[in-house]
């Protein structure tokens, strides 16, 4: 997808949520395959520091200060520049208020001498109450601030915006008109955008403008138990067991008892999940997108089944289950790349309720809890328990609610790995052989 | 107060795979804005096309059209003069025509777009507009092209305005004497969208072609995407070259789906695409492929680097995969009939559809879009849709193209659509293309149902 890596810098006031960006954008992207990690100079700073006194750091005037902070964003650009040129990086967010024109002007020349290119990402909000909010969120619960009560550190926090705001040199349409960024004003009201170079900053534009901050909470559960999940075998279309419809019907209490505001329910195109929202009573949709993972040759197997006719595939799955492709089926990777489109409609929506499948539970949490793709094939999402996430500060809050049904386990953890120490072409070669045998 | 009128309004449950989520509530007029010649019309078109491809019934109101045949002959600029009363009158009733078939559209055609294509440069005339749809429940979105950079404007008039209707009996120099005259008639009157006055609008401002983009509150999903579509298209001259791999062994026994490598006719094919690539003399050539053995085989012989997309694999025949048509017919005759009776939204059990395809083809169109010089080598269904898209045709066509195989199709956008160049590479392949059979219905004989499939070994 991308050639020449990439560094976003992040440009703004404190408190306009850069950080918040960064750290949304960073998981995004690494859901999607893009190997990205973000750089704090605050955390630098605080590194430095190590103990903060008060707003009189900041200060325009204060030398000693200017001094260490140049030397912050030096040690975190040299940090990006061995996350992007030596460990196989892609993207770097370089999250600081970078409000001044000379100290863009060093990380363009810093770019341009590593061969990066840049895209700025400038948030821009006068509403104080947005701003208040902000600092409630995460301001008070910051290091820096850990001392002190609430008062206090509203009142220093104030005093620290005032330091930048002087010097703050927005980035300017005439004088900037050749770089690369994105303005965004007052929470995605609007947005200014300019000169998108490629694909991927389209795609991170394309992002930015579809996450918001109110508040919402997104549902999250599978269908109920079905007829071939008793059975132990994976895949298929079957329709819901009896359990699996007790399942659907306190499902529907459980709903209403939340009193949630405008819900939106959604489903796969499979007979489980559809039946499992018909119990609910309300509209829903149906995404094809939100069908379970294919298992190709293995729908509908046992795993004691798939051992016995494919052993070879069987154990190259426990050996990456994140990559690996059933044959005539799909990945974890292709199921998130599928997802992708479910993910952006997710971030725009506000209530949701998602009735779906383990495999694409597990990838949908994967986003919402930044889990790695080696975690992700392996997190547990147990039938007939409804996950609430309730996004809050820089990440999201998740409640469990196992609703009293019983249901079988579909579990299976990673088992104790038996290294398959085999050549890559012997492996392919006798997976072709084998799967050819069995066609005939 | 009264309340709009909300016969559009259906909550329902949406069983469709459409590309986009069916949110059934208020038809979008997307209203342009811009001075002549500053693409209002191209990008109208285009994105009428994208959005009737993805799913969403779309159409588009020209109010230009609406005065010619109002007018029936164009005389010169001077109709345009603001101070033309007679003109301002014919003009105003022509838009308000437009208007009424706008309604007509959501409210009997079950439109969910349409495109408001004018000049809409006053603050007087959007207002007139806004209230409409505010009365009528349809949500407004301005879609504003601001540019003045003469050169681009001069290419404009030269690639879409010569041949207009309205120029039709002029020499080129008095064609662009009077086009120039005309755009200055709006210039005094232009009121560009405000971004103070008009904050409470939803809109997109597009400045030179692209080079930057103000974005004001994008209310909903469809216009969130019209947003992404509108940033990534671009007017940079180029070509999309479209072909099937090679012919494969599956091909030759008239077997669908699968993944076989190709038939040694396939394999002479790729070595004639290598030779007719670099005959081409194309610059910075990007070359895509799907994940199956057929393209990547039929790529590798060019020497160049190239991109493998899984989206680019060709439609899922589920059940039927690997199964000669007569196979199909005699262990699933009524799955069989029902694909002759619906062949775009049909799909295979435990497969796909060509509704499905669109869908996952979405972002190679994309990136297809944002690309310059591009050749895809992909499968006979994947082709079709893709033609679709640039060739603008309905669902209803789209699964009966001809994608022959050994064929390479140039497309070269022009003026407001898409030329076509065909190449048939002179090696002889199967036909793999099978008609609509005269008798659909379920209950038919096999020869009826076989009778429009290719010969095969």
């Amino acid at each position: 997808m991308t050639n020449c890596p990439t560094l976003i810098v992040t440009v703004g006031l404190p408190a306009r949520g850069k950080t918040y960006i960064s750290k949304k954008l960073t998981r995004y992207l690494n859901w999607i395959g893009v190997p990205t990690k973000e750089f704090n100079v605050g955390q630098y700073r605080r590194e430095c520091l190590k103990i903060y006194k008060s707003f009189e750091f900041f200060r325009p005037d204060n030398e000693e200060g200017l001094k260490i902070r140049r030397q912050c964003a030096m040690a975190a650009l040299n940090d990006v520049r061995q996350y992007l040129s030596v460990e196989g990086g892609q993207v770097a967010v370089f999250d600081a208020t970078n409000t001044t024109r000379e100290r863009r002007g060093t990380i363009i020349k810093f770019a341009e001498q590593n061969g990066f290119k840049v895209f700025f990402v400038e948030s821009v909000c006068e509403d104080p109450d947005v701003i208040a909010q902000n600092i409630v969120q995460v301001k008070l619960g910051s290091p820096d601030y850990i001392h002190c009560n609430t008062e206090e550190a509203i009142e220093d926090f104030m005093k620290r915006i005032k330091c930048y705001e002087s010097s703050y040199q927005p980035l300017d349409e005439v004088l900037d008109r050749d770089l690369s960024y994105i303005k965004i004003m007052d929470v995605g009201r609007r947005y200014l955008v300019n000169r998108v170079l490629d694909h991927i900053q389209s795609r991170i534009v394309y992002y930015l403008m579809n996450i918001h901050i109110t508040p919402r909470s997104i549902y999250l559960c599978r269908h109920g138990e079905s007829d071939l999940n008793i059975k132990g075998r994976i895949g298929g279309d079957s329709g819901l067991s009896a359990r699996g419809t007790e399942f659907a019907k306190s499902l529907r209490k459980f709903i209403q008892d939340q009193n949630i505001k405008d819900l939106k329910v959604w489903t796969s195109q499979m007979k489980r999940t559809i039946q499992t929202a018909e119990c609910l009573g309300v509209p829903y949709e149906q995404w094809k997108s939100l069908n379970e993972i294919d298992a190709g040759v293995c729908e509908e197997m046992m795993y004691e089944e798939i051992q016995e006719h494919y052993p070879l595939e069987f154990a190259l799955r426990d050996q990456d289950k994140y990559r690996y492709r059933y044959p005539k089926g799909e990945s974890y990777e292709d199921l998130v790349q599928r997802l992708e489109p479910v993910i952006m409609e997710l971030e725009r929506q506000e209530n949701i309720l998602v009735v779906c499948h383990q495999a694409v539970m597990r990838c949908l949490l994967a986003y919402f809890l930044d889990k790695t793709a080696d975690e992700l094939p392996y997190l547990k999402c147990p039938l007939h328990t409804v996950l609430k996430l309730t996004p809050m500060a820089y990440g999201c809050k998740v409640e469990s609610v196992y609703l009293g049904v019983d249901a079988v386990n579909t579990h299976r953890d990673r088992p104790e790995v038996r290294t398959l120490c085999l050549p890559h072409y012997i492996i392919s070669l006798t997976r072709h052989f084998l799967l050819t045998a069995q066609r005939m | 107060m009264e309340l709009p009128q909300l016969e559009h309004v259906r909550l329902r449950r949406c069983d469709s795979a459409a590309s986009v989520p069916q949110f059934c509530n208020s038809p979008t007029m997307i209203v342009m804005v811009g001075l002549p010649a500053r693409g209002k019309t191209y990008i109208s078109k285009k994105l009428t096309r994208y959005l009737n491809w993805i799913g969403v019934p779309t159409k588009m109101f020209n109010v230009g059209q609406y005065r010619r045949e109002a007018v029936k002959i164009y005389k010169n600029f001077e109709f345009f003069k603001p101070d033309n009363e007679e003109a301002m009158r014919i003009r105003k009733a022509c838009a308000a025509a437009a208007l009424k078939d706008v309604t007509a559209y959501f409210t009997k055609e079950q439109g969910q777009v349409a495109v408001f294509d004018a000049t809409n440069t006053t603050r007087e005339r959007r207002a007139i507009i806004i209230s409409f749809a505010k009365e009528k429940g349809y949500k407004v979105f301005f879609v504003e092209s601001i540019c003045d950079d003469p050169e681009i404007i001069a290419e404009n008039i030269r690639q879409v305005k010569f041949g207009s209707p309205d120029y039709v009996d002029r020499d080129i120099d008095e064609a662009m004497e009077d086009f120039i005259q005309r755009i200055d008639c709006y210039r005094a009157s232009y009121m560009p969208i405000d971004d103070e006055r008009d904050r409470k609008l939803s809109y997109i401002k597009i400045f030179d072609v692209g080079n930057r983009y103000l974005v004001n509150q994008v209310q909903d999903h469809i216009q969130s995407r019209i947003v992404y579509y509108l940033m990534n298209i671009h007017v940079t001259p180029r070509s999309i070259y479209l072909s099937r791999h090679g012919e494969s062994e599956l091909n030759l026994l008239g077997r669908i789906g699968g993944d076989s490598g190709l038939s040694p006719r396939g394999q002479k094919y790729a070595n004639a695409l290598a030779t007719f690539i670099k005959g081409q003399n194309i610059r910075d050539l990007k070359v895509w492929t799907s994940h199956m053995k057929r393209t990547i085989q039929t790529a590798e012989a060019l020497g160049v680097q190239y991109e493998q997309w899984k989206a680019l694999n060709e439609i899922d025949a589920g059940v039927c995969e690997e199964m000669t048509y007569e196979e199909i017919q005699e262990n699933y005759p009524e799955e069989f009939a029902l694909r002759d009776q619906d062949k775009y939204r049909y799909r295979y059990p435990k497969g796909e559809s060509y509704e499905d395809l669109v869908h996952r083809l979405e972002p190679v169109i994309m990136e297809l879009e944002r690309q310059e010089n591009v050749l895809v080598i992909c499968h006979q269904a994947i082709m079709r849709c893709l033609l679709a898209y640039f060739l603008d045709k309905p669902a209803d066509e789209l699964p009966y193209l001809r994608c022959p195989l050994h064929t390479v199709l140039k497309l070269t956008p022009i003026a407001y659509g898409c030329k076509v160049e065909s190449f048939f590479l002179n090696i002889e392949a199967v036909n793999t293309h099978r008609e609509r059979p005269v008798n659909v219905d379920i209950n038919r004989n096999p020869e009826e149902a076989l009778q429009t499939v290719p010969d095969h070994i």
